[in-house]
């Protein structure tokens, strides 16, 4: 039995602190820490969710019902702020934690205190940002974009330079851990091109975090001192120019793009395979599909200024590099298909979630090709089209995948199995709802409707109101969600297998379920056929 | 008596009002230009529509042929030279063919040379300013006016107004939110030149029916053009989040022949030359007409 180390500490002997305070404030455990991440992302994902209900509620029919204007400019700059850095970004964090290591064979992260700070850091980011609603002034009302001048205009502006300071330095102490722990603690045998994808995704990833949040701490910081310090980088009056902020937000913002996006193709590429019980098709394919998109993910910043007046020389460039990106992305998705083909599928929970993953999450490129084309851009940029778009590729995109992960994973992580007819309940109701809520937006976005207002021409009434009503039962649907989780945690009678999954592979189903404290304390040994890569040929 | 031309040109049935209820697909567009993105828009939605059909069908093929409740045996096979060339291959091909489309429309509207007219539009919070600069090679004075969202929209548009939003009608038209107190007047088959700018923050002025969007931007002055093929009257939004009344601040322009613009020109250019010298004492009567010639777009 090749896991003989792993299994025999079964009897669980350095188990987990027992005071409440030690273990989870404390800590220094991989597992303990992709808890409290993925935790912390669920409760941002209520309260930012909670955001968009009222953004839709206001939405619900033309004329101002419940909100004055400028609130409404804070509930979309929040929204925006708190699902991005708040939900999107620690959840990956989250789900890399806890599973890269037990994917690996490592025992822990590589840097364990450092991982309990750059967890402990985001509660007070967080709340420093909140607290700005309650302010005099009110919150950052911009957008989360923060575009100069309009965003120096607003009062809470440190608070929530401050607050992304925080998160950038969270970020990059866990992209820094994740790469050390990738490149330094992978068990014997498991070579690079033998890790999951989802690994490598997350390599790929902590690189692009590593590059592009300090760009993102500097052009804040560049926003801070322009308020408070007297400079003038973007202030025209002084010499400067709004549209370097712009140029070095999306810089910053582009690949930010792709760091919520690359670690769902990493889940989805090892969901797939194992409903399908047949290996992925084209792993190296899919590795090199992922780097390919991160490098183009730099060169395309400017695709989001394309109405800003840039020279035709540089929208020109910025077109054909942003449609260069739909090639790695559809060799991904016809690499999934093809993952499928002659399989022999199940569709539990995740599965489902993955499949409505691939097709939605191709929608959404579909409408990120139509936007790549500058003329027709004139036309969708900053309209609804834009917003449809965005929240394809994020809502049934990225977070779709957290989900599908969520429930692939859990098992593993509670020891007992979920309930299989509420997941199904859940996912039937999210995947119908959310279409009703995003999908007419793109109708809206063409028929001229501009995106971040709080009202609107009563032309637009009728898909507004289809699209609110998607919007609450979507955001409904997530307490089935909720329930489920809770449910599963601590109620559940059914006790999971350590395989959990008829065609999982990888050494993550080799330890028992739960997984306990500390696994692979012992480096496994390990067999290429049990692997889900082990075998590449190709 | 400009009110009721003015009517005559937005209800004659020259232009369907835009936006429309159930509006699925953006609209051709008034302008020379504006097919350029509708075109565009509609085929590369036909690419993708294609696409999706062909790679969502052979997924839901497989998800039913290939169940293992009908007792599907998994294969073995994970790689195939042929097809991920060809899948790759095709993608690029189809790439270069929308890029090519795109690349000669977007040459088309870079180039601002050549036209008869120049208007200097200045985004505020939350108003645009128009500034008419040039006509036919000759400079004009002092024509310039602000243009806010319309009276009734702003009093309806207050939280709690109770007013009924339908109830804001120019005519037949719902011009809710998309109504000014003064529209920007212009000549049709007239290439006009727009040099746009901010005063304070960044706006962006759009109006669907040209098929453009520009961003008015403080210390910049970006250019675009337009050529209007009918006369009519094209509504459009700020688009770029400019503050609290950044849903406020619609744009209206009213497309004239050439005789009735040339009219109207005199018509300011004389209305401002009586209103204009400094020194000269308030007349109540002077400003009052230069106000009451700019046509206003009726009010319900």
């Amino acid at each position: 039995m090749s896991y003989a180390a792993t299994h025999d500490q079964h009897d669980d002997h350095h188990g987990a602190p027992k005071s409440f305070f030690q273990r989870w404030c404390m800590s220094t455990n991989h597992k303990d820490i992709g808890t409290l991440y993925l935790i912390f992302a669920l409760t941002m994902f209520f309260i930012g969710g909670s955001f968009a209900m009222t953004i839709r509620a206001e939405l619900f029919k033309p004329g101002l019902q419940l909100v004055q204007p400028y609130f409404f400019n804070e509930l979309t700059t929040m929204h925006g702020l708190i699902m991005i850095f708040g939900a999107i970004m620690p959840a990956f964090v989250g789900l890399g934690n806890w599973m890269i290591p037990l994917m690996v064979g490592a025992p822990d992260m590589a840097l364990p205190r450092m991982n309990n700070l750059s967890f402990w850091i985001l509660p007070f980011a967080f709340i420093l940002m909140l607290s700005t609603l309650f302010l005099p002034g009110g919150g950052p009302a911009g957008g989360w974009t923060m575009y100069p001048p309009l965003s120096l205009q607003s009062d809470s502006l440190a608070y929530v330079v401050f607050a992304i300071h925080l998160m950038g330095i969270s970020s990059i102490m866990g992209a820094i851990n994740i790469i050390a722990t990738i490149l330094n603690m992978r068990a014997p045998g498991m070579d690079l091109l033998k890790m999951p994808v989802f690994v490598w995704s997350w390599l790929i990833t902590a690189f692009l975090l590593i590059a592009v949040m300090p760009v993102l701490a500097g052009a804040v910081t560049m926003l801070l001192t322009d308020k408070y310090f007297g400079t003038s980088f973007f202030n025209p009056g002084g010499g400067g120019d709004p549209v370097l902020y712009q140029h070095v937000f999306w810089f910053f913002g582009h690949p930010e793009v792709y760091i919520m996006i690359l670690p769902a193709f990493g889940i989805v590429s090892e969901i797939v395979p194992t409903f399908a019980r047949k290996p992925i098709f084209g792993y190296k394919a899919m590795v090199f599909a992922l780097a390919c998109i991160a490098f183009l993910s730099f060169i395309v910043w400017a695709h989001h200024m394309f109405a800003v007046g840039l020279p035709l020389g540089a929208d020109l460039f910025f077109m054909y590099a942003t449609m260069l990106i739909a090639v790695p992305t559809g060799v991904k998705v016809f690499n999934w298909v093809a993952t499928m083909w002659g399989g022999s599928m199940t569709f539990e929970t995740p599965m489902l979630f993955a499949i409505a993953f691939i097709i939605l999450f191709t929608i959404g490129g579909f409408s990120g090709l139509m936007l790549a084309l500058v003329p027709a851009d004139f036309q969708y940029q900053d309209t609804y089209f834009v917003v449809a778009h965005f929240h394809y590729v994020l809502v049934t995109g990225a977070l779709f995948a957290i989900i599908a992960a969520a429930y692939y994973w859990l098992p593993k992580w509670s020891g007992r199995m979920y309930n299989e007819f509420w997941g199904k309940v859940h996912f039937w109701n999210s995947v119908v709802w959310v279409n009703v809520l995003f999908f007419p937006q793109h109708f809206l976005g063409l028929a001229g409707m501009p995106r971040r207002i709080p009202d609107y021409n009563v032309a637009f009434a009728n898909f507004n109101m289809i699209s609110s009503i998607g919007g609450f039962l979507f955001g409904a649907s997530q307490l089935i969600f909720l329930g489920v989780v809770i449910h599963c945690v601590f109620f559940s009678k059914k006790k999971a297998t350590d395989r959990v999954w008829e065609g999982a592979k990888g050494l993550e189903w080799t330890v028992p379920s739960p997984a306990p404290h500390h696994t692979f304390s012992v480096p496994p040994v390990i067999h290429d056929e049990e692997l889900a890569h082990g075998n590449v040929h190709a | 008596m400009a009110a009721a031309s003015l009517a005559l040109a937005s209800f004659g049935g020259v232009v369907q009002a835009d936006p429309h209820p159930w509006q699925l697909n953006m609209e051709r567009g008034a302008s020379t230009w504006s097919h350029v993105p509708y075109d565009l828009n509609n085929i590369s939605l036909a690419v993708c529509v294609v696409i999706g059909v062909l790679v969502f069908g052979a997924m839901f093929i497989a998800m039913f042929r290939f169940r293992k409740s009908r007792g599907a045996v998994a294969e073995k096979w994970a790689h195939n030279t042929v097809l991920e060339v060809v899948w790759t291959t095709i993608p690029v091909v189809i790439l270069i063919t929308l890029a090519y489309l795109a690349t000669g429309g977007l040459t088309s509207w870079a180039d601002t040379t050549g036209s008869q007219m120049t208007v200097k539009v200045t985004g505020y919070q939350w108003k645009w300013r128009y500034d008419y600069v040039s006509y036919m090679g000759k400079p004009i004075e002092k024509v310039g006016f602000m243009s806010k969202l319309d009276q009734q929209s702003d009093d309806t548009r207050q939280l709690d107004s109770g007013m009924d939003p339908y109830a804001v009608k120019v005519g037949d038209e719902h011009t809710y939110l998309l109504n000014v107190d003064k529209p920007l007047v212009v000549p049709v088959d007239t290439k006009i030149r727009f040099a746009i700018t901010g005063g304070d923050v960044i706006h962006s002025w759009w109006v669907p029916a040209l098929g453009w969007k520009l961003d008015a931007i403080p210390g910049i002055i970006n250019a675009a053009w337009t050529n209007i093929k009918e006369p009519g009257t094209y509504r459009g939004q700020c688009a770029e989040l400019c503050g609290q009344d950044h849903g406020f601040m619609p744009i209206v322009v009213v497309a004239k022949s050439k005789a009735d613009f040339a009219k109207w020109l005199a018509e300011q250019e004389a209305a401002s030359k009586k209103a204009s010298p400094p020194p000269a004492p308030f007349d109540a009567a002077a400003a009052a007409s230069a106000s009451n010639s700019v046509p206003a777009v009726p009010q319900g």
